[in-house]
This record gives C-alpha cells, sequence and structure tokens, in this order.
C-alpha cells in the first residue's frame, strides 16, 4: 500500500468561495442538489450527501455590539463568520466500509474509503452507519454516493479537484502524517496569536474512528459546524451486539421449546410421532 | 475582496500569514470580513470622510513621510491666488458656473510668474462641457505647469500642503463617528496602524473595488486614497499602493485597448469634432508637454500607422482625419436616452446584458424598444436580446410585444475557453491563452465576428470619399481553420508594433513620430519582443525570484510596479534594506533592483532637466511619476477633474441625511437625467433606508454567466435581501420570508436573509438602517433560477469623471411580503413617486 | 443563527447544545415503509415459526408443525423479497451474496436470511407435496425435478398470504389434511431442512436488531443490549399469533403459550430499553414513534393477556392473534420511526456525545 493520503482542512482560512464545491461536482460530473433558498447564512447545499461531496458551513455569531452614543441598547451583530469546507473523513475505522454487504466500499491503496458504484446494490445500510452522515442513496439513482478522494486523479499523480480548486490553501491534501505536524504548527501558531479556540478535530489515531484521513482545524466546537463531538465507528460495539443476539437467539429457542415441554402435547398418547420415524 | 476576488485573496491570506493586519471597511460583514483582523461596518458613501479622517490625523499630527513628500509630491506647490476651498464657499471650489453646473478650473491651477499654459491645456469646465464634456479628462495626461513656485518649508499659506491641511481640519474622528458610524475608537486603531505601518521599514496599501468607485463622487474616493498613500510614502514602493480590483476578466484590456468611447489605444484622448481639426491642432490641445506623455506624436503617428499602414503618410497627417470623432458625451447611459429619444437607431451589445446589468433597466429596455435594430452577441439567450417578448414591461403593461419595431440579432459567441488570445488582469498582467475546445455550432470569437464583419462591409465599399477610412485599413490578419478564424498572435503583434526593419519592437521608447514605425498600443509595446509572445511565458514562481518576471508580461516594459523609481529615496539609494526594490548603482551608472526600473536607466538622481526640455527630457532625475508633466505625486490636482482638486465629502445623490459638512449636500457636478424616465427618490421619510448592491462569489454580473449553470446557480438559488434583526423584526419580517423593495423607479422582491452581518448605524443620531441586494437575478437568460432585477431599482445618475453610475448608495423603502403584479404594481409605485 | 440552542428535557435537566441550524448530523436511514419495517415483522414471524415447526414435529403436533413451516416459508420469502425491492438498485440482490462480510450484519444476515428462506421454503414444500396426489412420484423423482418443485413452492409462497391462508383455511378443525405417511426422500429432506432451521429460526428473528443496532442512530445503535429481545419477543408474539389463528385451537396451545411469553418478553425488553436509554430514548415515546410504541405496547399487552386466557375460545383467539399481529407490526413500524427521528433531530447526537467528552476531561478533543 502506497502512503495513506489525506487532507487536512484548515478552517482558519477558508473564505467560503465554495470553488471547492464546484471543482468536485464538475470534475465527478455530479448532478445538482436543486434550487431551494435555504435562509441558512451563504449555504444553500446545506449539508454532504449522494450529490455534494464537499460542502461549505457558513456560521454567523454575534454577540453584543453598542452602536456609538445609542441609547437603545445593545445589537446582536456579526462578529465572526466561520466557513468550513466538509468532506468524507475516510475513517481508518470506516463504520460505511464495515458495514456494507457487498463488499461496494473498499479500501484503496491510498488508505482511502471509496464506493464502487458497479458493484452497490444501494442497500443504503451504509448511509445511517456513517457517523459523520456522510454517505447517502441518491434517488432515482439508486446507489450511494460520496467523495472518493478523487481516486482517479490520484491514481493519475494528481492532487483532488478540490484541493486544487481551494485559492487559500484551506484545503491541503497530503501523506496524512506530513499533514498532521503542519497542522499541529498551525493551532499552535494560532493559539499563540491569541486563537485559544483553535483545535483539530479528527486527527488523533486514538478517537472514535481511530483517526480521520480527512482532518479539520476548527475555530469552535465541532458541532457548531454540523460535526459529532464524539464519533465511534458503530462497529466498535459489533461483538457485544452479537452476544446479546445471541443471547437473545437462545432465549428465544428455549423459550419456544418450553411452551412446548410445558403443553400437554407430548404426554397425549397417539398422537406422537417419532422424529423421522 | 474575498468575495469577488477569491483567488487574489490567497495573496491576502498569504500576507496576513506573514503578519499583514488587514482592515475591512465595508457596510456588510462579508466573506472579507471574516477573514480580516478588524472589520469597520461603514455607512455606504460616506468613505471620503473616514479616509480624510486619515489625512487629517497624519497632518495634524506630523506623520507625514516628509522627505519623499517633499520629494515627490507636489505638497510644497503654490497654487493660484484665485483659487478657493470648499471650506470657504460652503461646498463648492472656485469656478463654479451654476447656470452649466460645471467647473471652470482655472482658479485651480498653480501660481505661477511665468505665462499660464494655453486655456485648452487646462482640462475640464465650461469648454469641455460645451464642447467635448468631460469625456477626455485625464487622457494623455492633464497638464500642469512643469515648474511652478514652491515652498520647500511647507509653510506658505496656499501651497498645496497648508490648503491639504485647512481642507481636511474638519474631517476629524468625531465627524467619522457622525457621518459614517465608525466608532472613535475603531478609527484611532485603524488610524494608528495605518501610521505605524508606513514610512521607509514599511508600507500599507489599499484596495478597492466596485464599493468605492460607483459613487458620484468614485473618482474623488480613490484620489483621496491616494493623497493618504503620497503623505505616507506608500506609492511605487513594494507592499504600497492603491489596488484598484478590476472587474470582468480583462477589463483591464478593454480600457487599455479601449471598448470606451472616449479613448483611443493607450489612453490616447479620442479626438474631438470641434476642438481637433488636424494632428498638430489635436497634439496642442490635448495632455502636456513634459513628462512621457510629451512623446504622444509618436504614439499617436505609430498608431495611425499600425491602422492605416501605407496609406497614412506625413502628407495626410498619417489620416488623423480617418479617425472618428466625439461631438459630445456617448456614454452608455446618455445613448440610452438617446434610444429613447429616437436619436441612436442601432446598437451592438457585445458581452453585455445591459437590460440586467445596466442601472435603471426599465430605462435600458425602453431604449432597447425604440431601436430600427439592435445586435446581440453572447453565450446565451441574455435578457437584454429577449426583453421583447419577456421583460417585465410586458407584465405591467407598460410594453407590448406587437409595439416593438426593434429587429433583433443575435449572434452567439465563443467563450474564452473556445478561443485564444490575451487576458489582461488587474495589476495590468497579459496572459496569453490556449483554445481549449472548438466552439459549438455556430459560435465565433469576437475576434472571427469583426474581422468578418469588416471584410464584409470592405466588399460593399464604393470608391467614395467617405469611404475612405475602413478602404484603406490594414486588414489583413492570416487566418486558419475551417471557419477562417484570424490569427489571434497577429493582432497580438499589430499591438505590439514593428519598427523599420520590420521586426517587432522592444519597447515603446523606440516609437518614432516620423511615420517608421507601427504600434497598436504603446503601452503594449515589448508583448512580442524579440518576436515572442511574451504575454505565454508561463515559468513558476519556484524557478524566480519574488517578482517572477517571467510569468506573463505587464504593460509597461514588463514593470511590476509603477513609479517605483519612489521606492529609492532621492539619491537613489533604497529607503531601507527592507524595502529594497529598484536603485541606481553608481558604478554602473545606471538604475538596477528587482523589477524593471520605471524610469530611464542611465537618468543619474542628480539630473536636473535643462531649460526647455521637454518629454522625458524635462523631468529631474528625482522624478517618479513620470507620466505626470512634472513628474510629481499630486495631492491636489491642479487640472483634469470635472468635480474641484480635492475630495470633500458630499452625500449620495439620495441619502437619507443632510451634509452636514457643507451646504451643498450632493456632488454639485454630478450628472443628472432629468426626464420622466429617470426620476429620483425624494428626500424625506417616504425613503428611509439605506440601499446597496453588490456580488456574490457565486454568480457573475448580470448572471448570463452563472444562473445558466447548475453547480452556481445551486449556491445562490434566489435574490435576496441582507437586513439587520432590528430592522426584520420592526418590519415583522422573519428570515426566508419574502420582502418587496421600492424606489421611485420600481419595486422588486426578493427574500429575506435576517442577519447580523449587516448593521444598522448611528448617523447624525439616527439610527440608519441599511440593506443589502446582490445584482445577480433577471427573469430569464437561460437561467436555471430567476429573479427580480435589481437594477430596475438604481437611480440614472453619474460620477462627473469617468460616468459610472452611483450603484451603490441609494435610499429605498421596505414592505413585507411579496410585490403586486401587473398594473397594480405601477400603482404602488405612483403612490411612492407622487404621494 | 448558526448554533442553534434548543432546551431538551432530558430526566429533569435542560440540555443546551448547539448545532448547525437543526439539522442532522448523520444521515436518516433511507429504509422506505412498509418495506423495511414488514420485513422486520415477516423475518421474526418466520424464524420463530421455524422454532416452533421444529418443537411441534418434534412432540408430535403436526397440524401445528405444518401451518409454522408454512409460515416460516411465506414469511421468510415474502421477507426477502420485501429487501430485495427495498433496494436502490433491486436488480442487484444477488451482490448481497458475493462476499460474507463478519462487519456487517447486513452481509451476515443476508445469509441467514437466505439459509433461512431456502431451509423453510424446503420444509414447507416437502411438507406440501405430500399433500398432493402426485406427491409419492414427486418425492421420488428428487433431483433437478425437485429442486424445480422447491422453486414452485417459493413460488407460492411468495403469492402471499392469501393463497397459503387460504389452503391453511381449507384445513381448520376437520383435519383433512393428515400427516403424509410415506414421507419418502422429499419427506426426510425436508424434516432435515426443517430441524435447519432450528438455526437459522432464532437467528432471522434477532439478527435484525444488530442489523439495525450497528448503525449511527442513537436510538438503534445505545439499544443494542435490548432490541435483540424486544425483536425476539415480537416475533414470538407475531409468530405465536399466526399459528394460533392458523391451528385448530386444539393444536394451538402451545403457539399461545409463546404468543402470551413473547408479549411478555417484547413488553419488558420496551420498557427496560427506554428506561435505560433516558434522553435518547425518548424518540421511542414522543410523535408518531410514539403513538406507534404506545399501541404497540397496548396491541401486544393485550393480546398477551387474550393469549393466555383464550384456551379454545374461537373469538378470543382471534382477537388475540389479530391484536398480536398488529401489535409485532406495530412494533417494527415504530422502531424504524424511532430511528428515524433521533437520527433527524442533533440533539440525540449531540448531547450524548458531549456529555461523553464533558466527563471525561482530556479525552477526546484537544479543547
Ligand atoms: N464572484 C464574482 N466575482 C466578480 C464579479 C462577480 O459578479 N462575481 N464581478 C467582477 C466585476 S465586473 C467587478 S467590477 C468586481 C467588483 O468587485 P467588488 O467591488 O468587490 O464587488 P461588489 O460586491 O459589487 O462591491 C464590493 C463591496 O462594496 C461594498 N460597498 C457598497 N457601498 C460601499 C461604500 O460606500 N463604501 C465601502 N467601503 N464599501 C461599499 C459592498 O457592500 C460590497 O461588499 O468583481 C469582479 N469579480
Ligand atoms: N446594481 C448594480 N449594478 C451593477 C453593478 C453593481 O455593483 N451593482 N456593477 C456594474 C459592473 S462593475 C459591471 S462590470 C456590470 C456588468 O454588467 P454586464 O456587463 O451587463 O453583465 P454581464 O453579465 O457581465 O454580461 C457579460 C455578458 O458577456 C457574455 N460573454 C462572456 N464571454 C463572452 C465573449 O467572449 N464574447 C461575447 N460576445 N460575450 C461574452 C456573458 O454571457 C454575459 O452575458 O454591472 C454593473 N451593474
Ligand atoms: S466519514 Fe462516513 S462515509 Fe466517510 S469513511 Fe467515515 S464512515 Fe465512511
Ligand atoms: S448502499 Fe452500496 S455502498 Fe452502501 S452499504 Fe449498500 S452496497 Fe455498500
Ligand atoms: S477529493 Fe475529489 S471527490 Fe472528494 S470532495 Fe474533493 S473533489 Fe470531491
Ligand atoms: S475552496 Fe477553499 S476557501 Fe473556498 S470554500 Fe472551499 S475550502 Fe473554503
Ligand atoms: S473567476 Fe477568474 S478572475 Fe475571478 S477570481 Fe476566479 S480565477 Fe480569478
Ligand atoms: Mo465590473
Amino acid at each position: 500500500m502506497a502512503e495513506r493520503m489525506g487532507f487536512f482542512t484548515d478552517t482558519s482560512v477558508c473564505i467560503g468561495c465554495k470553488a471547492c464545491e464546484v471543482a468536485c461536482k464538475e470534475w465527478n460530473q455530479l448532478p445538482d442538489d436543486g434550487f431551494v433558498f435555504e435562509a441558512t447564512s451563504y449555504d444553500n447545499t446545506g449539508m454532504l450527501g449522494a450529490s455534494t461531496w464537499r460542502h461549505v458551513a457558513f456560521i454567523e455569531q454575534s454577540r453584543p455590539v453598542q452602536l456609538p452614543s445609542a441609547d437603545d441598547g445593545a445589537e446582536d451583530s456579526v462578529d465572526r463568520w466561520l466557513m468550513a469546507s466538509d468532506v468524507c473523513k475516510h475513517c481508518t475505522h470506516a463504520a460505511c466500509l464495515d458495514v456494507c454487504p457487498t463488499g461496494a466500499l473498499f479500501r484503496t491503496e491510498f488508505d482511502t474509503v471509496v464506493v464502487q458504484s458497479d458493484i452497490c446494490n444501494g442497500c443504503g445500510y451504509c448511509v445511517p452507519a456513517c457517523p459523520y452522515g456522510v454517505i447517502d442513496r441518491r434517488e432515482g439513482d439508486g446507489r450511494a454516493w460520496k467523495c472518493t478522494m478523487c481516486y482517479d486523479r490520484q491514481l493519475g499523480g494528481l492532487e483532488p479537484a478540490c484541493a486544487k480548486a481551494c485559492p487559500t490553501d484551506s484545503i491541503q491534501f497530503g501523506p496524512l502524517d506530513e499533514l498532521r505536524e503542519r497542522a499541529e504548527e498551525r493551532v499552535a501558531r494560532l493559539r499563540a496569536d491569541g486563537h485559544e479556540e483553535a483545535r483539530l478535530y479528527g486527527e488523533s489515531p486514538s478517537d472514535g474512528v481511530g483517526g480521520a484521513g480527512a482532518f479539520f482545524l476548527l475555530l469552535d466546537e465541532p458541532e457548531v459546524y454540523g460535526l459529532p463531538p464524539d464519533p465511534v465507528v458503530t462497529t466498535r460495539d459489533l461483538p457485544a451486539m452479537w452476544r446479546w443476539a445471541g443471547a437473545a437467539a437462545l432465549s428465544l429457542a428455549g423459550t419456544v421449546a418450553l411452551a412446548f415441554l410445558k403443553d400437554g402435547s407430548l404426554r397425549r398418547g397417539g398422537r406422537h410421532h417419532r422424529w423421522g420415524r | 475582496m474575498a468575495e469577488c476576488h477569491p483567488v487574489g485573496f490567497q495573496w491576502v491570506m498569504e500576507a496576513k500569514a506573514r503578519g499583514a493586519r488587514v482592515f475591512h471597511v465595508d457596510p456588510r460583514f462579508t466573506r472579507t470580513s471574516a477573514l480580516a483582523d478588524r472589520y469597520l461596518p461603514i455607512r455606504a458613501g460616506s468613505d471620503i470622510v473616514l479616509l480624510g479622517a486619515l489625512i487629517n490625523h497624519v497632518l495634524e499630527n506630523g506623520l507625514d513621510f516628509r522627505e519623499y513628500v517633499l520629494a515627490y509630491t507636489n505638497a510644497a506647490t503654490i497654487v493660484s491666488e484665485d483659487f478657493r476651498d470648499t471650506e470657504d464657499l460652503d461646498g463648492l471650489f472656485s469656478g463654479w458656473d451654476p447656470d452649466t453646473a460645471t467647473y471652470d478650473p482655472r482658479s485651480w491651477a498653480y501660481a505661477s510668474t511665468e505665462e499660464q499654459p494655453p486655456a485648452e491645456h487646462v482640462e475640464g469646465g465650461r469648454r469641455h462641457a460645451e464642447a467635448a464634456g468631460p469625456e477626455t479628462y485625464g487622457a494623455g495626461g492633464a497638464a500642469a505647469h512643469p515648474s511652478p513656485q514652491t515652498d520647500p518649508t511647507l509653510t506658505h499659506p496656499r501651497c498645496v500642503y497648508q490648503i491639504l491641511r485647512r481642507h481636511f481640519a474638519r474631517y476629524t474622528p468625531e465627524l467619522v463617528e457622525r457621518l459614517c458610524g465608525i466608532p472613535a475608537a475603531a478609527f484611532a486603531e485603524l488610524a494608528e496602524a495605518v501610521t505605524a505601518n508606513s514610512g521607509r521599514e514599511r508600507t500599507t496599501a489599499w484596495v478597492y473595488s466596485v464599493g468605492w468607485t460607483q459613487h458620484t463622487v468614485g473618482a474623488q474616493y480613490i484620489r483621496t486614497a491616494s493623497i493618504l498613500q503620497l503623505l505616507l510614502g506608500n506609492m511605487g514602493r513594494p507592499g504600497g499602493g492603491i489596488m484598484a480590483l478590476r472587474g470582468h476578466a480583462s477589463i483591464q484590456g478593454s480600457t487599455d485597448i479601449p471598448t470606451l468611447f472616449n479613448i483611443l489605444p493607450g489612453y490616447l484622448a479620442m479626438p474631438h469634432a470641434h476642438r481637433h481639426d488636424n494632428l498638430e491642432h489635436y497634439l496642442e490641445r490635448e495632455g502636456g508637454e513634459t513628462g512621457f506623455w510629451g512623446n504622444r506624436r509618436s504614439y499617436l503617428v505609430s498608431l495611425l500607422k499600425a491602422w492605416w499602414g501605407e496609406a497614412a503618410t506625413e502628407d495626410n497627417d498619417y489620416c488623423f482625419g480617418h479617425l472618428p470623432r466625439l461631438t459630445g458625451d456617448h456614454g452608455h447611459y446618455t445613448t440610452v436616452m438617446g434610444q429613447i429619444d429616437g436619436t441612436v437607431k442601432g446598437y451592438f451589445v457585445i458581452g453585455e446584458n445591459p437590460a440586467v446589468g445596466s442601472s435603471g433597466g426599465r430605462a435600458q429596455r425602453l431604449g432597447l424598444a425604440n431601436l430600427d435594430w439592435l445586435v446581440v452577441r453572447d453565450l446565451t439567450l441574455v435578457e437584454t436580446a429577449t426583453f421583447w417578448r419577456d421583460g417585465p414591461e410586458l407584465e405591467t403593461g407598460e410594453m407590448r410585444t406587437e409595439d416593438i419595431g426593434t429587429e433583433v440579432f443575435f449572434l452567439p459567441a465563443a467563450s474564452h475557453v473556445e478561443k485564444e488570445g490575451t487576458f489582461t488582469n488587474t495589476q495590468r498582467l497579459l496572459q496569453w491563452r490556449e483554445k481549449a475546445l472548438d466552439p459549438p455550432g455556430d459560435c465565433r470569437s469576437d475576434l472571427w465576428f469583426y474581422y468578418h464583419l469588416g471584410k464584409l462591409v470592405r466588399r460593399r465599399l464604393s470608391d467614395d470619399e467617405i469611404d475612405r477610412p475602413p478602404r484603406e485599413l490594414t486588414w489583413d490578419y492570416p487566418e486558419h481553420g475551417a471557419h477562417r478564424e484570424p490569427s489571434a498572435e497577429a493582432v497580438l503583434r499589430e499591438i505590439n508594433g514593428v519598427g523599420p526593419d520590420g521586426r517587432a519592437l522592444s519597447s515603446s521608447t523606440q516609437l518614432r513620430a516620423d511615420g517608421s514605425t507601427t504600434c497598436g498600443c504603446w503601452i503594449y509595446c515589448g508583448v512580442y519582443a524579440d518576436e515572442v509572445n511574451q504575454a505565454a511565458r508561463r515559468r513558476p514562481r519556484s524557478e524566480q525570484d519574488v517578482v517572477a518576471p517571467e510569468w506573463g508580461w505587464a504593460w509597461p516594459a514588463n514593470r511590476r510596479i509603477l513609479y517605483n523609481r519612489a521606492s529609492a529615496d532621492p539619491e537613489g539609494r533604497p529607503w531601507s534594506e527592507r524595502k529594497a526594490y529598484v536603485w541606481w548603482d553608481p558604478e554602473r551608472g545606471e538604475w538596477t533592483g528587482h523589477d524593471v526600473p520605471d524610469c530611464e536607466i542611465g537618468k543619474p538622481p542628480d539630473y536636473l532637466p535643462p531649460e526647455g526640455a521637454r518629454a522625458q527630457d524635462a523631468l529631474a532625475g528625482t522624478d517618479p511619476f513620470i507620466m505626470q508633466s512634472d513628474g510629481k505625486g499630486w495631492l491636489y490636482v491642479p487640472s483634469g477633474l470635472a468635480d474641484g482638486p480635492l475630495p470633500a465629502h458630499y452625500e449620495p445623490h439620495e441619502s437619507p441625511v443632510a451634509n452636514i459638512l457643507y451646504g451643498q449636500r450632493a456632488n454639485p457636478a454630478r450628472r443628472t437625467y432629468d426626464r420622466p424616465e429617470s426620476p429620483y427618490n425624494r428626500p424625506g421619510p417616504l425613503f428611509p433606508y439605506v440601499l446597496t448592491t453588490y456580488r456574490l462569489t457565486e454568480h457573475h454580473t448580470a448572471g448570463g454567466m452563472s444562473r445558466p449553470l447548475a453547480y452556481l446557480a445551486e449556491l445562490q438559488p434566489e435574490l435576496f435581501c441582507e437586513m439587520d434583526p432590528r430592522l426584520a423584526a420592526r418590519l415583522g419580517l422573519g428570515n426566508g420570508d419574502w420582502a418587496t423593495i421600492v424606489t421611485s423607479r420600481t419595486v422588486v422582491e426578493a427574500r429575506v436573509l435576517v442577519t447580523g452581518r449587516v448593521r444598522p448605524l448611528r448617523v447624525e443620531g439616527r439610527v440608519i438602517h441599511q440593506i443589502g441586494l446582490p445584482y445577480h437575478w433577471g427573469w430569464g437568460g437561460g437561467g436555471l433560477v430567476t429573479g427580480d432585477v435589481v437594477n430596475d431599482l438604481m437611480p440614472l445618475v453619474l460620477d462627473p469623471n469617468v460616468y459610472i453610475q452611483e450603484g451603490k448608495a441609494m435610499t429605498c423603502d421596505v414592505r413585507p411580503g411579496r410585490r403586486p403584479r401587473g398594473r397594480a404594481l405601477l400603482d404602488l409605485l405612483e403612490t411612492y413617486r407622487h404621494g | 443563527m448558526g448554533q442553534v440552542k434548543a432546551g431538551t428535557a432530558v430526566e429533569g435537566r435542560d440540555a443546551e447544545f448547539r448545532s448547525y441550524y437543526g439539522r442532522p448530523v448523520i444521515k436518516p436511514p433511507v429504509w422506505h415503509e412498509p418495506h423495511m419495517p414488514t420485513y422486520l415483522y415477516l423475518g421474526g414471524m418466520s424464524g420463530v415459526s421455524s422454532s416452533i415447526a421444529v418443537m411441534a414435529r418434534l412432540t408430535g403436533n403436526p397440524r401445528l408443525a405444518r401451518t409454522a413451516r408454512l409460515a416460516a416459508a411465506a414469511g421468510a420469502s415474502v421477507g426477502a423479497a420485501l429487501l430485495a425491492a427495498e433496494l436502490g438498485r433491486p436488480e442487484r440482490f444477488l451482490n448481497m451474496l458475493r462476499v460474507f462480510k463478519p462487519t456487517s450484519p447486513m452481509s451476515v444476515g443476508s445469509w441467514i436470511l437466505a439459509a433461512q428462506s431456502g431451509l423453510s421454503a424446503a420444509a414447507a414444500s416437502a411438507d406440501l407435496a405430500g399433500l398432493l396426489p402426485a406427491a409419492g412420484g414427486a418425492a421420488r423423482l428428487g433431483g433437478r425435478r425437485g429442486a424445480a418443485r422447491l422453486r414452485g413452492g417459493l413460488g407460492a409462497a411468495l403469492l402471499g398470504g392469501r393463497r397459503s391462508a387460504a389452503l391453511l383455511g381449507g384445513g381448520g378443525d376437520t383435519g383433512i389434511l393428515g400427516v403424509a405417511e410415506d414421507r419418502g426422500f422429499l419427506g426426510v429432506a425436508g424434516d432435515a431442512a426443517l430441524l435447519a432451521t432450528a438455526l437459522t429460526g432464532p437467528l432471522t428473528a434477532t439478527y435484525t436488531a444488530v442489523l439495525i443496532a450497528d448503525t449511527a442512530v442513537p436510538a438503534w445503535h445505545e439499544a443494542y443490549r435490548e432490541l435483540p429481545f424486544l425483536f425476539a419477543g415480537s416475533a414470538m408474539a407475531a409468530a405465536g399469533a399466526v399459528a394460533m389463528l392458523a391451528t385448530p385451537r386444539a393444536q394451538a396451545g402451545p403457539a399461545r403459550a409463546v404468543a402470551a411469553v413473547g408479549a411478555v418478553v417484547e413488553t419488558a425488553a420496551g420498557t427496560l430499553m427506554e428506561r435505560r436509554l433516558g434522553m435518547v430514548g425518548r424518540p421511542y415515546r414522543e410523535g408518531r414513534a410514539g403513538r406507534l410504541m404506545g399501541t404497540a405496547r397496548m396491541l401486544t399487552a393485550g393480546g398477551g393477556l387474550l393469549a393466555a386466557v383464550a384456551g379454545r375460545s374461537r373469538v378470543l383467539t382471534a382477537l388475540s392473534g389479530l391484536a398480536l399481529t398488529a401489535g409485532s407490526l406495530c412494533t417494527r413500524f415504530g422502531v424504524l420511526e424511532a430511528g428515524r427521528a433521533s437520527a433527524a433531530d442533533p440533539a440525540y447526537t449531540i448531547v450524548p456525545q458531549r456529555d461523553r467528552l464533558d466527563a471525561v476531561p482530556g479525552e477526546g478533543l484537544q479543547g
């Protein structure tokens, strides 16, 4: 396997231009997501989905601002506008991949997680399995879709389309280890500059998904950006689940058996047939 | 900048990463504000107050870069006794003529012991208004006396420095707070940062775009910034300057090789029918004799030679007579009035969508509907081509298709990826672009269109004298391909120009006035030097130094920073190690450095012009501003402007507040159209809010290039209006609701985006609410998303220097709910016009 | 604004949490109604029916065994059909059997279901074949023809309940459906298949709990302990009900017992689950899911009670069977709906995760 490739999305320099969204759609020839005015700041795509593999979030944060020489009190004025480009995390322990019954989702030589659309049968299982709400089934098409980390471009030695298009290098693509180092430095720098709130999200291999292949620098809590604060790969509990299901199955079988044993039928003569005779 | 120039904004981010502090001044908190260190909300239309207060802060605290100011600006120059300031005349400068509503600028001139330059040299004023109008202001360089009286102590009461001090004395932080709505503390922080970051070791840059230009005082906004930058020594130096972020791809190219009615290539003035009988006359009357404009004869003759070739001879004034002539203002809005009046019969609309993109959409469409013929060349069927069958006036009943006689020709155009050629970007950089694919169907490049149209026209010419100009044109580019596409490279070579040996020239200094050289645009001379397409160079920045001279080609002479002589001190030494850019090398006896020096390479710093010298020879070795007739940066502009030698704050044409500085409320010289198609909002409570318009990253201008694209249309699917929560609450509007915006022009509906990014400001003791509207929507244009035309709300009122519309600050009313339809819309409008 | 502050009452306290415009963090399950919940019901019913059939066969209750065999086959095959129909690309149903993935409950489940439907169909068709005049001949043919017949049986089952019900209904008390004396190859194979369902049956009835628990849907994932019991109970109630309804009352005693116990298990597991889940369990109590779960609770409890006392009363048996069937269906629809609701409201994703982070200082994010 080649070196593990990944994304470091530094949201502190994102200008919300959405070039990444458009570049992704353009390269992957994705359908549009409909033309709906959402009235949620400048975000009209809402969230990642089957046809939106990069999604830029816009968060307007206000604090009371006193109008100069105003007597009529404080006013809520925006003083921070956070923008962040979200993408599939290409989890180390990827729930979508784990639960896929057909093997359509697989791990590539770049250690990324990709759907093979010719195998996916649209069972939809990966959809609720993803702890980040990334992958989705496309209506009409019936298959599940998500970011491939531009597998095809990577095979051709190109960087992913979204990273290529990003004017401010908010999206950085490269070997994951290098990115992690760079990200640590960036956080340290931001904190030194007084941005105490700067933090990394998804870079730690000890988190609930074993570390994300696409991690982020955030300026607020993850949930503010629509990200789960402490995601866990669902299959972590799978052995326990099977144990409980096994117990239930055994109890079930036992109960049924008991129902018959208690029933008089065993004792009643004449109707008794021995198995197989 | 992040919104409209996101790719350029990466360099701001890079500067920030290296420690630069970024301030953003805008009525709305935008994507740029989000990334800036400080955001200053401002009332739209009040920036001169802010900039003026910065100037005042510099002057009153002695923070100017004195050595620079003394050597490189006209601070010491003494102005005529006749000059009266706005401070003396309650908002007017001397020379105001209320009858013609124009200035006679003679009293603005420098005091001189010598004879005044000929009256025609003093641009502006009545004569211009009557004859040429101010159409050619600035073109060819405004002339000023080359060696005026000066006072190097800067104490003479009539020296520019003292005039400035008096003029800006009332522009105080308190005024900023009262008029702009910017708190004094925020102003103090800005003033401190700007001044602390200027001087020998540091430079500050200002970046602007149409938030500064689309005002009735647009040109004066930029002037105010220029004064500040000159005082702080921030011009001609790395990291300094005033960056105009330009618009459409190659809009810079379209002023260099102009699509404007009033200039010829390379900013030569367009000749006027009555003022310029012949070449001599023209050269005498347009521009000064000193500085590089002193060579304009070579520039113009070479241009004429490029156009008329063999036919252009010394005997026939090099065909100067073939040039079209101005008879007055032929600007966009005046032309539209001509259409309505029936004096303009035919119209070419090339790569423009005025039915949506220009102010006063209704007037635009009334004009289009009154033409005999209309040619639209565009990528898609834009609204300008379809207004007659689906325009908003059909809905209101003001127009009926069967009554419109205009014959419309739609000719599909090839897009920029479907043809080769250059873009000239915002920093004057020409970049060659290859054709990526063939245009589909009948789409053809604009070059193809004009070239073959020209050939068709020429085939129909008679031997009559009147047909001589087109007949004698050189019109013979090599063609290639099935569609006989003319060679764009041949055009570029013609623009570059050739010498007597038939070889491409390498510099405009080689141009001659004797007809031995040709050049299609003197400032572009050198782009084809050594017979190589220099614009096509793409050496990566990693392979060259920071100036990256081998990436494309910048006019003039591949210089990356204009007037960079100012990056060295008068003796030719860098102001500081840190800011070293070009400098005089005494050993080699020439200028050297990182960039191409913007001066004569062998002219020593101690050069003093001999008596009677002309052109560049008249400039001293210390003069960096080589296009100016005196080589100086003009803090005070003795000629060339229509509305005064100094910037003064005037309220926008439509403003909710009075001008507390002067009795004169708005720019007296502003251009208005006093006619029924151009109604204005009356001051008063009917229109209580400030309206500003702007762009979104997700769309492009009138939308013809973005609304038809699903990937862009889905990102901003509907016209919306941004308003602050308090106003929304007062109007009973919730986020996502519909609102109706009213001006005396029309009524437009939009979804509501309630956002704290737009702040109400306390101005003159009143809370002023501002409404923001992006203007990318129209009813058609092949758009996947449609919406009302915001420009239908705009007034027809222009800056008097460059005729740009005031699109950034006006008044309006807002009503909850959707707008009325049909006749009811007109009824509502009536109540606002006369109610 | 971006940080919607929603007050979510959580067991006596108010959780302030922040989210992105109140949008969900995770994707709700895309599975459609009625396909998926009906499948969950049918799978459960089929699984337990198999257990009943096995026990009935072992304990010599042929009438009960036959109904249960047929119910098991019908449930599994109709369920499989529904599952296929639920796919975005039904024509690629067989891609399920491309791989066997232990990490995917759906993969494991597909194999279980494949086995269950195959085996139960074999068991049922063998049984049915014995009834036909040509049964002996057909039985002796075996091999390819047998397989064809098996498919025929499957086809019959696929035609749905009406046909089988008619067949069964024809039986009733009159007992015309005697036990095939000549068992032959078919009979032996059928019995072998039936015996095998002793394993696949309980798994079919309970794996679906793992199937939905193994997701990020909080109301499902967090319930992974109780869900298998809830489903097992629901399945017992469902299968007991079908057997009760379709078997002469005299022979249906064990079915009634299974149903009654199932009702108890379902009720107990459900109650326990909701209590233990706390805030995350709210979707089971609120909205459409809450109403479904409440109705299910009533129907199941009532049906179970009736089953316990019905004895040989025709009316009570019918009432009980119908109530239990409806109850089980409601449970499945309710659970699916609760999952959807819990995915749609970011509170259920964010609040527990945030609490988890806040409880363990220094864990998770570098703050
Ligand atoms: N994505 C995108 N990019 C574009 C374009 C596009 O349509 N879309 N258009 C191109 C073109 S043609 C042009 S000209 C440029 C224009 O580029 P910009 O000038 O950046 O464009 P605008 O958004 O029109 O205006 C800029 C800002 O000016 C603010 N503003 C309004 N009034 C005032 C004022 O009085 N003072 C101050 N300080 N600010 C004010 C507005 O709130 C707005 O945020 O962009 C070019 N780039
Ligand atoms: N309210 C308000 N109004 C404004 C402004 C504002 O800020 N506020 N800004 C003003 C400014 S700065 C500008 S520049 C104008 C822009 O306004 P317009 O120029 O009227 O609008 P565009 O949509 O840019 O029109 C350009 C057209 O050129 C077509 N096109 C693209 N490439 C080619 C080509 O190669 N050949 C040909 N023939 N056609 C081509 C496109 O499809 C498009 O329809 O809007 C102005 N109007
Ligand atoms: S983020 Fe979701 S879709 Fe992406 S790899 Fe992880 S689990 Fe799969
Ligand atoms: S929908 Fe496709 S990718 Fe997702 S789990 Fe099912 S088969 Fe795998
Ligand atoms: S990596 Fe490729 S597929 Fe993934 S978001 Fe970026 S452009 Fe889209
Ligand atoms: S392209 Fe880069 S800067 Fe633009 S929205 Fe995407 S991540 Fe942000
Ligand atoms: S559209 Fe072109 S010119 Fe405008 S920012 Fe993007 S790359 Fe630059
Ligand atoms: Mo523009």
